[in-house]
């Protein structure tokens, strides 16, 4: 089922429980309550968001070190998202995984993923799986503009086109392979153009723009449907924060002109303005909203720290699947 | 019973578990025989030489209900494929938390005197015991090869069936019918008294025929195979070392980090096993070479029966 009409309204709220989840990520790991890295998804919640608004819990999806935004929006449980970061038993990995392995299979997120260009290979298996189903069903792959240089791409792009895979290929173009920029590291810095190379569509567009998004992926997750194969699909964005928070996070290298150009560019504030404007949103809603994700967020805090942290007999259980 | 060769006991299994179960999938870039004619090219996948993509659209597929079969015929292109196996199979159930299981088999060649060189003749068994989540069967019989290969794809993790090259031709009796042989059970070979002998693979049969030339001398061998290495029988192992009081190991590996060094660190862990040896475990393995291509230098960087004789001796004179 394809969301015809975007519920505007909800694109907007997922959004901003996006970047207001990692926000308050990140300063969990600066306050030392949650451990590891957190690679910020703020500033391309529009990607995410706009992508999975055409897709079903029967869709999957693969993601990224960077995966909180596509979790939440594919529709996974803040609260266990939450206590995973804490590495407590209720988080979706019972504490085992962290930021960069939550997935819910449930909803058909099929994991965050530490390796750039990871998920390209399972994601194309569970393209497979949907063709052999034959249900209509799709997967979708996020990945960023730092896979394209990993083999993992070009293979995944080559076979899903030769077998007419129902997948999408969705390039989150944030400039920036972890501190390096896209222009160093790719000769072609328009990823959607490879799309020619292995002989599909592929379509380039404002990845802050999160009707734009929409509108696009829903075309490409349609074609999929009909099994008319692969798209390739780039949105241009930008993460506001630096490539990870951890204990010790390296410097900014980006320039700050070029941050504070793409902050303008906000996807959250962008469609909050457009709202407003054609008066489908007053200000006052807005604000409710905003609380309303702020009183989410507490009880995700409040849910993942009482959850007990995993017992350490326990090390080696979910090692081995039980006998068929 | 029929007498079939180890490859075609492979070809049967695959067959018959995708006779027995529609969710079975193979993929490779080469088939033995025809099977799209009975399967379909749904199926039966024949691929780009693209291994990474492969064996991470087998977890992909396992995760949504499938049971893939990825075929990488060589080891040696699966290293092409190490982030997926190293970074995803291996690790894809426990750091998820058990969410998923993924009913996977990765399905190689291995090993030397094939002629092959160095690149091909390789047999690294323990590296992918090293990475902890992965199960590995290591046939040495075309009854196993078939046993085996059916309870890898029926099993609900990422399992590698490592086949031995040199076994391919070796003809032997495969039970008739549904012929499965469980993971994690060895079997012992030939029972002795004297000295306990575990071969990997080819080595099965050479340690075999290594025991019934020592008969004369009044030798008495036993010989065990492990089938599969993960999960290791150490305890059929460890039962046997406490009878005979000595262990070779003959693994084609070079011996450094190798399931010969496993095997032995496994048993003389073991109190009363440590207690009952009568003499150093000695291991026979590859030359720490890559395997070289000349036949004379082949046969020299392979374990061989006078290999294996030579330390049995230094066990029974220890």
């Amino acid at each position: 089922m394809v969301t015809n009409t975007p519920d505007l309204i909800g694109l907007l709220r997922k959004m901003i429980l996006i970047r207001e989840f990692d926000e308050l990520a990140i300063r969990l790991r600066k306050a030392g309550k949650i451990y590891g890295v957190v690679h910020p998804y703020v500033g391309q919640e529009a990607m995410a968001v706009g992508v999975c608004a055409n897709l079903t819990n029967a869709d999957r999806v693969t993601s990224t070190h960077r995966g909180h935004g596509h979790c939440i929006a594919k529709g996974a449980d803040i609260k266990r998202m939450m206590a995973e970061l804490f590495g407590r038993v209720d988080g979706y990995c019972k504490g085992k995984g962290g930021s960069m392995h939550i997935a819910d299979f449930a909803v058909g997120m099929l994991g965050a993923n530490g390796i750039v260009g990871g998920g390209l290979p399972m994601a194309t298996g569970a393209a497979l799986a949907a063709q052999l189903d034959g249900k209509g069903n799709i997967a979708v792959c996020f990945f960023g503009d730092g896979a394209v240089a990993e083999g993992e791409f070009h293979e995944a792009l080559n076979i899903s086109s030769v077998w007419k895979l129902p997948i999408v290929f969705v390039c989150e173009n944030n400039q920036y392979a972890a501190n390096n920029a896209v222009g160093v590291q790719h000769q072609v810095t328009d990823v959607a153009l490879h799309a020619k190379s292995y002989g599909m569509p592929g379509l380039t567009v404002d990845g802050n723009d999160v009707l734009a998004v929409c509108e696009a992926a829903r075309a490409a997750v349609e074609r999929a449907r009909r099994g008319e194969g692969p798209f390739l699909l780039e949105g241009k964005t930008y993460r506001w924060h630096g490539h990870a928070v951890r204990a010790t996070p390296p410097p900014e290298t980006r320039p700050a002109a070029e941050i504070a150009q793409w902050k303008e560019r906000d996807p959250i504030a962008h469609l909050a303005a457009d709202l407003i404007a054609r008066r489908l949103l007053s200000e006052s809603e807005l604000g409710s909203l905003h609380r309303q994700v702020q009183a989410d967020l507490q009880e995700a805090v409040a849910f993942a720290d009482a959850s007990p942290f995993p017992d350490p007999k326990d090390i080696l259980v979910d090692m081995f699947a039980a006998p068929a | 019973m029929r007498e079939i060769s180890y490859a075609q006991a492979l070809d049967e299994a695959v067959a018959e578990e995708m006779r027995r179960d529609e969710r079975v999938i193979t993929l490779g870039t080469d088939f033995t025989g025809n099977p799209i004619k009975e399967f379909g090219p749904a199926r039966v996948r024949y691929t780009p030489i693209s291994e990474s993509v492969l064996t991470g659209m087998g977890l992909g597929a396992a995760a949504c209900g499938y049971r893939p079969i990825v075929n990488w015929r060589m080891v040696t292109f699966s290293f092409v494929a190490m982030d997926q196996i190293v970074n995803q199979a291996s690790k894809i159930r426990y750091m998820f938390g058990g969410q998923a299981d993924f009913p996977v088999t990765y399905r190689c060649g291995v090993g030397g005197g094939m002629g092959s060189a160095a690149q091909h003749s390789q047999s690294p068994y323990s590296m992918w015991m090293h990475v902890a989540g992965l199960k590995i069967i290591l046939p040495a019989t075309p009854a196993d090869a078939k046993g085996l290969l059916k309870s890898a794809i029926r099993d609900n993790n990422p399992v590698v069936s490592f086949e031995c090259s040199r076994l391919n031709a070796v003809v032997g009796p495969v039970p008739d019918g549904d012929h499965t042989v469980p993971l994690g059970i060895a079997e012992v070979r030939r029972s002795g008294t004297d000295v306990t002998v575990v071969g990997l693979a080819y080595y099965v049969q050479e340690a075999l025929a290594v025991a019934d030339e020592l008969v004369g001398e009044g030798i008495s061998v036993e010989v065990i195979d492990p089938r599969t290495l993960v999960p290791l029988d150490v305890e059929t192992i460890r039962a046997s070392v406490r009878k005979t009081g000595r262990l070779v190991i003959v693994d084609e590996a070079p011996p450094t980090c190798s399931a010969a060094s496993e095997i032995a660190a496994l048993v003389v862990e073991d109190r009363a096993t440590f207690r009952a040896l009568k003499a150093a475990v000695q291991r026979v393995c590859a030359a720490p070479v890559p395997v070289p291509y000349s036949p004379p230098l082949e046969k020299a960087a392979l374990p061989d029966r006078a290999g294996i004789i030579a330390a049995i001796r230094r066990v029974i004179d220890f």
